[in-house]
């Protein structure tokens, strides 16, 4: 079966689109899918250092389209999972140095040889963000529960609709369970309610991420931690099997503290 | 909210709900970019660069913006005589 395209875009900046990216191609992987990850934020690479692999990157997404190198030269291969692949983002050029057209061409090479190809899309709407989505075949939102990146979710959902990109599915990412709780952060259905579209995932803020990016492996290789979870869920939803949303639990109390200890 | 406003029962919304309406009203006008103005403006554009290629009836011309669940919706309602330089007449 030709590879699904998937964008994962968000609008604002720092809300875990490469986070979300890196987990998704690992937890597709693990689930013995062919993936390639492609870092479309030129000139600010990061996916590579997410995933581990930076020490591994000889050419970037940018040789390809000029022709300095083929597309097979500049796949990165995962330490971890055999069939996992990282196509980097240049680090010294600009969002200019490729086109709408260009990306599509890129992927489109690589659609007879995976099943998935995950674009993790830069902040913001301008071309960084239109070339990212020009190869998509569909696209995840990601969003936290914050005002700001709700209304900026908003208003990507709206620029893939005039596309005909739509519709998004939305991850919303960096639940904090006890601030819920107090009434002090949206819940799950506020969001849901204000944007409109279809869920795909929700992810609990966890410190996990932090240490996981330190050391440049994703939370979804381990087999413990509620994000690495959450991001498995999205993976098995995204293969069209029915995943109950997970219940979110508040470790802030003593018990939790006790739950983290024991865990880690 | 305090001990006190509770024994008191004093309603204060919460941040999440503030921040949901905050974000509600927002949307609003975020997603309605189009005042009536624009909309007539609109109307007049595209009956001037439609006439051009085909015949229309101007009278009948509906130009609506809806706002939907997800998104805002310009419906144009345009009646066509027929293509101009075509004898045919047609009506859709």
């Amino acid at each position: 079966m030709p590879a699904r395209i998937i964008t994962i875009t968000s609008g604002k900046g720092g809300v875990g689109k490469t986070t979300a990216t890196a987990n998704l191609g690992v937890a597709l992987a693990l689930l013995g899918r062919r993936v390639v990850t492609v870092d479309a934020d030129i000139g600010l690479r990061n996916l590579d250092v997410v995933m581990g692999l930076e020490n591994r990157v000889v050419y970037d997404i940018v040789n390809v389209v000029e022709g300095v190198c083929r597309l097979r030269q500049a796949l990165v291969k995962d330490k971890r999972l055999a069939e996992l692949y990282l196509l980097p983002a240049a680090q010294t050029r600009d969002k200019s140095a490729v086109s709408p057209e260009d990306m599509v061409q890129v992927c489109e090479q690589m659609r007879n040889d995976y099943d998935f190809v995950l674009i993790d899309s830069p902040a913001g709407i301008e071309q960084g963000f239109r070339n990212a989505i020009a190869p998509a075949d569909e696209v995840l939102i990601i969003t936290t529960p914050e005002v700001s990146a709700v209304r900026d979710a908003d208003r990507i959902i709206g620029l893939i609709e005039a596309e005909g990109k739509g519709p998004a599915k939305l991850i919303i990412n960096r639940i904090k369970p006890e601030m819920v709780k107090r009434g002090d952060m949206l819940d799950t259905n506020d969001v849901i309610e204000i944007l409109a579209i279809d869920l795909i995932g929700i992810v609990p803020e966890d410190e996990a991420i932090i240490i996981s990016t330190n050391k440049g492996v994703p939370v979804a290789l381990d087999d413990k931690g509620q994000a690495g979870l959450a991001f498995r869920n999205i993976a098995h939803r995204l293969l069209g099997e029915d995943v109950p949303f997970m219940t979110i639990k508040d470790t802030s109390g003593f018990l939790g503290r006790f739950a983290r200890l024991v865990r880690s | 909210m305090s001990f006190w406003d509770k024994l008191r029962g004093r309603q204060i919304p919460s941040s999440r709900e503030i921040a949901k309406e905050r974000l509600q009203l927002v949307l609003v006008h975020d997603r309605a970019n189009i005042s009536p103005g624009l909309l007539q403006t609109l109307k007049d554009e595209l009956i001037a660069v439609i006439s051009r290629h085909i015949e229309i009836d101007r009278e009948g011309v509906e130009i609506t913006f809806t706002q939907g669940k997800r998104y805002n919706r310009l419906v144009a309602n345009i009646p066509v005589l027929g293509a101009r330089g075509s004898r045919k007449t047609r009506r859709t």
